[in-house]
């Protein structure tokens, strides 16, 4: 699926991971005048290069997490800093793949994949990055498609190829294989793992699927109920590629599931 | 093929060609065609049968031209084969050619062989062929006239609107202080500032091009901003994690996002356009088609009023046609079917 030659044009632009420092994050909207807490008190440290899961019951605040991450918003309280310097606004090395695609309907595949570099003023110089980004999510066959004439998970791969131009130091990923089918769902588990472990970046993917979780990341964090607090912080400590029967992986599983409030009999 | 309805029933009424598919498929074909061949030699035999009523020197020449059509109609859809896509197209619309031909030889025969309609009223159609081939001058003049005004006026009131719209969209201040005028004066129908316009202006022209333009920059600007506010929030929000300026946002987020509403705009303002623009002609500028119909009346020259409307709808829909193509040119990316 991954083209030898891709990947040598987009490695010549080496993005190793950033650390990521979550502390003391806490954040509340107003909704009819009433506050509504949804982070409380969140601190994580991650280091550069970590894959980490977030696990929460749906609606407890992991969203609005990863949209302070990504500087689209700012907490009420508490820091959040990528390599030392504060987060205050958004910033291309900080790349987030939403659950839609959200591909611009009016653009073609090529040209959404180079949003990124047209945005920051560098698309003339580096349309090589462009091509090899297509080619790395095996869509170089479409990029005059328009994305009405894609598929979900083709769509959700051009978003990956979007973000991925950027050769962002912090992926960040909500739910972004929620909606495919379960077997386009296994496949593009494997692309992210081999594309995260070729290229180094540091990834925060948010998932409501515990398996996907465990298959994945290096790290799981689990939170609480609404307002999200750090429930458990658990450790993977499983080398590459993972095998979903794997012991191991199901005992964590079961763990996991106890402490979303699911009975253990799983 | 768009002859199914007629061959069909002429299939299935007669037994006989089943026995001769070929015989029934040529008929499906061309049997348009051979009808409206039909209508038009009546159409020429029409004009050229009978005395006229009135003194109108294209009678003949009409006459000629029919049969001329007539001939096209035969040859071009029979031999529609050997035409390529003229032939084709010829073979799509000879029902219309049939009725056309109808409707011309009634007409023909119930005005300038038979009065069976008033007629200084109801002219025929070789007297408005006349208008045409002795008048030309004066028509030709009062079309370039016409677009000139409309193409002007409708130019800067759309890039105005548009312009108008986008920033109310954009920016809560441009909006807080444009809406209130926007809701004061926009639905007022322009040709409401007709006389005050005409006196505060310079010229009747720049009048008339103020107003035209009022009537086409309303609807854009409502529909542009519209759009504009409409945009999702996820394009934003993609855009700026991907490191969009606000200009960026602007340019090629907001605008490409809100650009079917803006069609939307720009066809009603196109339409409101044009009623402003008759009248105006009609009671301040001395040109233009609009002018052309009044002078007309002023004559009881009838079939002026006939040959001049007959244009000013071919212009009309000329431009909308216009507005069409460039509208699927720069949204082939909403249809279901992309062409290029
Ligand atoms: N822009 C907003 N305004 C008000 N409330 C919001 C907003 N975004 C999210 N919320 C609320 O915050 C809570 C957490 O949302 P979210 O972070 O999307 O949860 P999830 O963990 O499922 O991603 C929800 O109750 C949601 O209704
Ligand atoms: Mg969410």
């Amino acid at each position: 699926m991954v083209a030898a030659t891709a990947l040598t044009e987009i490695d010549a632009h080496p993005a190793a991971g950033a650390a990521l420092d979550i502390e003391q994050v806490s954040h509340a909207f107003d909704i009819d005048g009433a506050d509504l807490p949804v982070l409380s008190d969140v601190s994580i440290s991650v280091e550069p290069g970590e894959f980490v899961a977030l696990l929460g019951p749906s609606g407890c605040g992991k969203s609005t997490l990863l949209r302070l991450v990504a500087g689209l918003d700012k907490p009420k309280s508490g820091t959040l800093r990528e390599d030392e310097a504060r987060i205050t606004r958004p910033h291309p090395s900080r790349v987030v793949v939403f659950q839609d695609p959200t591909l611009f309907p009016w653009r073609t595949v090529w040209d959404n994949v180079a949003l990124g570099l047209e945005a920051q003023g560098i698309l003339k110089s580096q349309r090589h990055r462009v091509d090899a980004a297509l080619d790395l999510v095996g869509l170089s066959s479409f990029r005059n498609a328009y994305p009405h004439q894609l598929s979900g998970g083709m769509a959700q791969r051009v978003a990956l190829a979007r973000a991925l131009v950027n050769d962002p130091k912090i992926l960040i990923l909500d739910e972004p294989l929620g909606k495919l089918d379960s077997l386009t769902r296994i496949t593009m588990q494997a692309e992210l793992v081999s594309l995260w472990q070729r290229k180094g970046f540091t990834t925060l993917l948010v998932t409501h699927d515990a398996e996907e979780a465990l298959v994945l990341a290096n790290r799981v964090i689990v939170f609480s109920d609404r307002p999200a607090r750090v429930k458990a912080d658990i450790r993977v400590d499983r080398p590459y590629p993972r095998h979903r029967g794997d012991p191991y992986l199901a005992d964590l599983r079961r763990q996991i599931l106890g402490l979303l409030g699911l009975d253990a009999t799983w | 093929m768009s002859t199914y309805s007629l061959s069909d029933g002429l299939a299935s009424g007669a037994p006989r060609l089943s026995r001769a598919p070929w015989l029934a498929s040529w008929i499906r074909e061309s049997g348009a065609g051979i009808l409206a061949s039909m209508a038009w030699i009546a159409f020429g035999l029409s004009c050229l049968w009978w005395e006229d009523v009135g003194d109108w020197s294209r009678t003949h020449s009409l006459g000629i031209a029919a049969f001329v059509i007539a001939a096209i109609a035969l040859f071009g859809t029979v031999g529609a084969d050997y035409l390529g896509s003229a032939g084709r197209a010829l073979r799509q619309r000879a029902p219309w050619l049939v009725v056309l031909g109808v409707v011309l030889t009634l007409w023909e025969v119930a005005t300038a062989k038979f009065a069976w309609l008033p007629l200084p009223f109801f002219p025929p159609p070789q007297s408005i062929i006349e208008v045409y081939t002795d008048d030309l001058p004066k028509l030709l003049d009062s079309v370039f006239a016409s677009v000139k005004l409309q193409l002007g006026g409708y130019l800067i009131g759309a890039t105005v609107g548009f312009l108008t719209g986008v920033s109310i969209g954009w920016s809560r201040a441009v909006g807080y202080w444009v809406h209130p005028v926007l809701r004061f004066i926009g639905p007022l129908p322009a040709t409401a500032w007709l006389p005050i316009a005409f006196f505060t202006f310079p010229s009747s022209w720049s009048a008339s091009t103020f107003l035209i333009a009022l009537a086409a920059g309303f609807p854009v600007t409502v529909l542009t901003w519209s759009g504009v506010a409409s945009v999702s929030n996820a394009y934003y929000d993609v855009a700026r994690t991907l490191g969009a300026k606000p200009s960026f946002l602007v340019l090629k987020v907001a605008i490409p996002a809100a650009l079917p509403h803006v069609f939307v705009g720009l066809f009603m303002g196109l339409g409101s356009s044009f009623a402003v623009l008759v009248v105006a002609e009609m009671i301040g500028v001395k040109a233009g088609l609009g002018w052309y119909l009044q002078w007309a009346q002023g004559w009881a020259a009838y079939a002026n009023m006939y040959a001049a409307l007959i244009v000013m709808s071919l212009l009309c829909s000329g431009a909308i046609t216009l507005l069409f193509s460039i509208r699927d040119r720069l949204l082939v990316w909403q249809k279901g079917t992309v062409k290029w």
